[in-house]
């Protein structure tokens, strides 16, 4: 989940509620919305929750709200972006328009990409925000922003790495270039002498903060670098900014650049931090160009804030959504998620402009989402789909559900047991080695306890005999669940295989019990006890039965699984004490 | 928690029962047990056995328990009792020539029995004789009282001894107040004072011969459980899933085989168009599989169309504008929801003319997550989809509320949320009348152009679909609050044969 953490009287004040708007009907505007008040806290509430009471002792208690914002809205992952979008959803604010301008004077500030980059990081995109008027909240504002943004759209800086940086410190045009670690040398953000890159990222290994980016760049030959005119570094993307050009209260000229590995990934991202934040420049809404030089001399001005222009017509959004509303109307809804819409005239067609801030909008059902958001989800009528369609069960299910309730009623208990498990389970416990098992292998398991998935439901069983020697004897357990199973026929290269198993757990072993399950289980499946055309059982050697205690089944002359008592080393490897016999068998022959 | 008929009839001192039933027949109102005790002078426990043994054949008599204050004699009082009090004692040994104080102070009753016999006037000291004081009787006869006011207690008629002389009696430590339990017997609706012999179960031999007609039986005693059983029993999750199955059966779902629980990028994510990027698809979030590591067998030209809509769009997508690899879609994983076979379902069905579908699954999913009491690696989800020409959001949301009434939850709401292959996607929510509040109970939407038209679907077809998961609501009908104990080789057993059967819409 993405959130957002904000104080609830500033949500208030830049709404210019001057009656206070209750939690209740915040909650509820957050419901249509599309959002989720996850909690109503305070600083000293979440320190005391994450630490202890003590350490909270000091911290504020003025309200906080706690939102959780759809993944893909960076629009609304600061206060200045949530109030415009609650603003203009309510109708209580048109949607600003975004500008990008020359400067005043002179030429645009510029950011020259050299080919080295391209070993590493090779995109960037770069703009300014001219005559900004920072506050504390503002400015804590404007550095949350770009830490919820680096989690979360730059995947932990890896795709884009944000840097800012006051503009009346440094002077262009600006280097981006990549260079090996030895080779950069500068004094980091909140640091008080210079190091080498090399010596940086070792610095940072033991930084709380940091430490999460180094994997990004540590085993490349080159590291990405800022250089201003004078060869000040102004960042080493994506681990650290240079101290020299950092940001305070007092900054009234943002130099902000994005390096990335994706290019759309670092429009976005630059967008979203300029649309937000030109709301405190003299001239709101207005970002300054800057022009971006790639290493072949081609040149973009950036930002982008590109506005899109969709056509569509009102039947079609009043059809997606299953609503009758008039055009007009639709274009009204359309306007209140910040998607500038007009009639061109023609027919019933809406013109829909797409706003910088929308990246998320990238086909007309995007659209058509936020018409049914405006109208209300929970106004559309609940309708009915015409379409006369008759049921059918899979049959492996079908079999499998009707044998279940058969089994059960044979004095046996079901259990679920788990899918995946460890090698020693499919393996060494059965006195079998792994690699015949043709056991599927997993490459990221956080535990023992998901290697592989299981070949066999036997272990699954067994493991909860463990778990319930407390139960009275005997224990009549079974499962009819699915194996996986290599199989280069399947595109996947591997197959699912359902399989019935049923244990009984005893001071004797009872394979007379077993195996009555089994003819039980024949009967039920109308297979009758006949060599050839029918079943029967016959001697078989395996690792899981005691030997001379182990037959395999055979129908219509085929073998469909084994039944035994279990060998004395499986029930020790278990960590049993009792006799046990077992029965496990494919039930797909039987379809 | 077993108790088989009761049979101490056979035990009770039949004299006894004779005696309390031919004593309650005379009786105006009732007997108390303990004074039948003392006038049939036996102990006390034999008279309750006898009210146990009548209360076991019927409505003979009826017994109230109560309990009374009672008087005791101490150890000492019943030596009292018996050889008479201290001083009586001092008095009798006393022989007319009299006895030296020295000698009398000797006797275990002496030093208390001469105080008392003294302050009674019983006796007399003369201190001038030789060899020590001498005791001589200075009464002729004397009457025992405290001897004969413990006799009064030991035969019950305590109430003739007044209050204050009770409590001299305590203050002495030859009486003690008891609490006694005993019992009131009074006439039951079908007294009569001749108990006929009661059989314990009917036989076949009565059957046959009709004596049952002329037998009277032993009650039997409903207070005790029965016989547990030897059963077997379905698991809880599995009779819920049951009971899903039959929901989405009986609202004309076509079952999905989802027995594949491996399944590469391409069908879990790319089809779905959820970008390469995307978090669920990190290492954190997926099990991947190092064996068999790829699938290599795709559709090729849905392949290319699923490629340029991640990477170009096309389909009226401005798509996500990012470089699609192969090499990812190629990555085999356990699937992380049962989405990955509706679109394989769907891709099918796109291989044909159209017809309107409804299908659904219930079954496995993986997800490599950080594990809590509420969340394993595998689950069960839960889906229902619907393929058809037109379907609206509104439909949509009544095929969730018609889903939802049969598992008997009616108050619906919906709220706008985010999912890569839905758009618009809602979340569903169901008021808590418990709780109050409205809590979450499934993910639903409208899937995307993105993901349906490089199938070769229809423009004019929609798909809707819903989901959730098997576990919650099974927690929640069960009152399980760790999931281990639900799923799994942890399993309560106990809970298993404990659990009722499941009806979702009760």
């Amino acid at each position: 989940y993405v959130w957002i953490l904000f104080e609830r009287d500033l949500y208030l004040i830049n709404s210019k509620y001057y009656k206070i708007m209750s939690d209740e009907e915040f909650d509820e505007l957050c419901f249509q919305f599309g959002l989720e008040l996850d909690e109503i806290t305070s600083e000293k509430e979440l320190i005391s929750k994450e630490q202890n009471d003590s350490k909270a002792a000091g911290a504020s208690d003025v309200i906080l709200y706690k939102i959780d914002v759809p993944a893909n809205r960076y629009d609304l992952l600061c206060l200045e972006g949530l109030v415009r979008g609650l603003q203009v959803f309510k109708n209580k604010l048109e949607a600003p328009r975004y500008v990008r301008v020359s400067p005043v004077s002179g030429q645009p500030q510029k950011l020259i990409i050299t080919k080295e980059t391209a070993a590493v990081r090779p995109y960037a995109v770069a703009a300014v925000l001219r005559d900004i008027t920072f506050t504390q909240e503002r400015y804590d504002s404007f550095i949350e922003l770009q830490e919820k943004l680096h989690q979360n759209i730059c995947r932990k800086r890896s795709i884009v790495a944000i840097g800012t940086h006051d503009l009346d410190t440094t002077s262009g045009p600006f280097t981006y270039t990549a260079k090996p670690p030895s080779e950069i040398c500068f004094q980091p953000l909140n640091q008080t002498k210079e190091f080498t890159a090399t010596e940086l990222m070792s610095l940072y290994r033991t930084d709380s903060h940091l430490k999460h980016y180094l994997h990004i760049i540590e085993d490349k030959p080159v590291y990405p670098v800022i250089y201003d005119s004078n060869g000040i570094v102004l960042s080493m993307p994506p681990i650290i900014n240079g101290d020299h050009t950092k940001i305070s209260l007092k900054t009234k000229n943002v130099f902000i650049e994005c390096t990335a590995t994706d290019l759309t990934k670092a429009k976005v991202v630059l967008d979203t931090l300029v649309t937000m934040f030109s709301q405190y420049c003299s001239q709101p809404f207005t970002v300054e160009e800057a022009e971006v030089v790639y290493p072949d001399g081609k040149t973009c001005l950036y930002p982008e804030l590109p506005y899109r222009k969709e056509k569509l017509s009102g039947e079609f959004v009043n059809r997606k959504i299953g609503i009758n509303e008039s055009t007009e109307t639709v274009a009204q809804l359309l306007t209140r998620m910040c998607l500038l819409s007009k009639l061109t005239g023609v027919g019933d067609q809406i013109e829909v402009e797409i706003p910088p801030t929308r990246s998320d909008i990238i086909h007309a059902c995007d659209i058509v989402e936020d018409a049914a958001i405006a109208y209300g989800f929970n106004n559309i009528t609940r309708t009915t789909p015409r379409s006369y369609t008759v049921a059918t069960q899979f049959p492996l299910n079908k079999l499998t559900e009707l044998l279940r309730q058969d089994v059960a009623a044979a004095g046996f208990t079901e259990v679920l047991t788990f899918a995946l498990c460890s090698k020693e389970d499919v393996g060494d416990k059965l006195g079998k080695k792994i690699s015949e098992t043709g056991a599927a292998h997993i490459s990221n398991p956080k535990t023992a306890e998901f290697q592989v998935a299981r070949t066999t439901l036997l272990p699954g069983l067994l493991k909860t005999i463990a778990a319930n020697k407390k139960m009275p004897l005997p224990l009549k357990l079974f499962e009819i669940s699915d194996v996986v199973l290599k199989d280069k026929s399947k595109d996947v290269g591997a197959r699912n295989s359902r399989r019935f198993c049923a244990v009984y757990y005893n001071k004797s072993p009872g394979f007379e019990v077993i195996h009555g399950l089994m003819d039980r289980t024949m009967q039920l499946l109308g297979v009758k006890p006949l060599r050839g055309e029918g079943y029967h059982i016959q001697a078989a050697e395996d690792s899981i039965f005691f030997p001379g205690r182990c037959a395999e089944i055979f129908v219509d002359g085929k073998s469909v699984g084994r039944l035994g008592v279990l060998h004395p080393n499986v029930v020790t490897r278990f960590e049993l004490t009792m006799p046990c016999s077992a029965l496990e068998m494919d039930i797909e022959p039987f379809l | 928690m077993l108790s088989p008929p009761t049979t101490t009839c056979n035990m009770a001192d039949t004299g006894v029962v004779e005696a309390l039933l031919l004593g309650l027949e005379k009786a105006e109102d009732g007997v108390d047990s303990l004074e039948l005790s003392s006038s049939l002078g036996v102990e006390h426990q034999v008279v309750v056995g006898a009210v146990k043994s009548l209360q076991s054949v019927g409505e003979v008599i009826s017994a109230e328990q109560r309990s009374s204050k009672h008087w005791q004699l101490t150890e000492e009082g019943v030596e009292i009792s018996e050889l008479g009090s201290h001083e009586a004692r001092v008095f009798e040994c006393i022989p007319v020539e009299g006895l030296l104080q020295s000698e009398l102070m000797k006797l275990p009753f002496g030093k208390i029995g001469f105080t008392k016999a003294m302050s009674n006037k019983w006796i007399r000291v003369d201190k001038t004789s030789e060899g020590g004081p001498l005791i001589f009787r200075s009464v002729q006869t004397i009457v025992d009282q405290v001897r004969e006011k413990l006799l009064n207690v030991l035969n019950g008629k305590d109430a003739e001894l007044e209050e204050k002389e009770k409590s001299e009696l305590k203050k002495r430590r030859l009486l003690s107040e008891v609490t006694v339990k005993s019992y009131w017997i009074t006439k039951g609706s079908s007294f009569s004072t001749t108990i006929t012999k009661q059989e314990t179960e009917l036989t076949p031999e009565m059957i046959v011969s009709g004596n049952w007609k002329d037998n009277k039986f032993k009650p039997y005693n409903f207070e005790a459980m029965g016989v547990p059983l030897d059963c077997g029993h379905l698991h809880p999750l599995m009779k819920v899933r049951t009971q899903f199955r039959q929901i989405f059966l009986e609202m004309g779902f076509t079952e999905m085989p989802t027995n594949n629980f491996i399944e590469s990028s391409f069908w879990n994510f790319d089809s779905l168009f959820q970008p390469q990027q995307h978090p669920a698809r990190d290492q954190h979030d997926t099990f991947f599989l190092s064996d068999p590591a790829l699938t290599l067998d795709f559709p090729q030209d849905y392949l290319q169309r699923v490629k340029k809509v991640h990477t170009e769009g096309g389909f009226g997508s401005q798509g996500y504008k990012y470089e699609w690899k192969v090499e990812e879609a190629q990555k085999n994983i356990l699937r992380t929801h049962t989405t990955a076979v509706s679109a394989r379902m769907l891709y099918k069905l796109a291989q044909q003319k159209f017809t309107p579908v409804k299908y659904f699954s219930i079954d496995r999913v993986f997800r490599n997550e950080t594990l809590d009491a509420t969340h394993l690696a595998e689950f069960h989800q839960i889906e229902g989809v619907v393929a058809d020409y037109d379907l609206t959001l509104g439909d949509l949301m009544g095929v969730l509320h018609q889903f939802f009434t049969k598992l008997g939850i009616t108050k619906l709401r919906f709220k706008p949320a985010y999912n890569p292959y839905t758009e618009p996607s809602m979340e569903v929510f169901s008021y808590h009348e418990g709780l109050e509040k409205w809590v979450e109970v499934g993910n639903s939407g409208v899937f995307r152009p993105e993901m349906l038209l490089p199938m070769g679907l229809p423009e004019d077809v929609s798909v809707i679909a819903w989901g959730l998961s098997l576990e919650r609501p099974t927690m929640i009908k069960y009152g399980i609050n760790n999931i281990r104990e639900l799923v799994g080789h942890k399993v309560n057993l106990q809970m298993v044969y404990d659990g009722p059967i499941c009806r979702l819409d009760t």
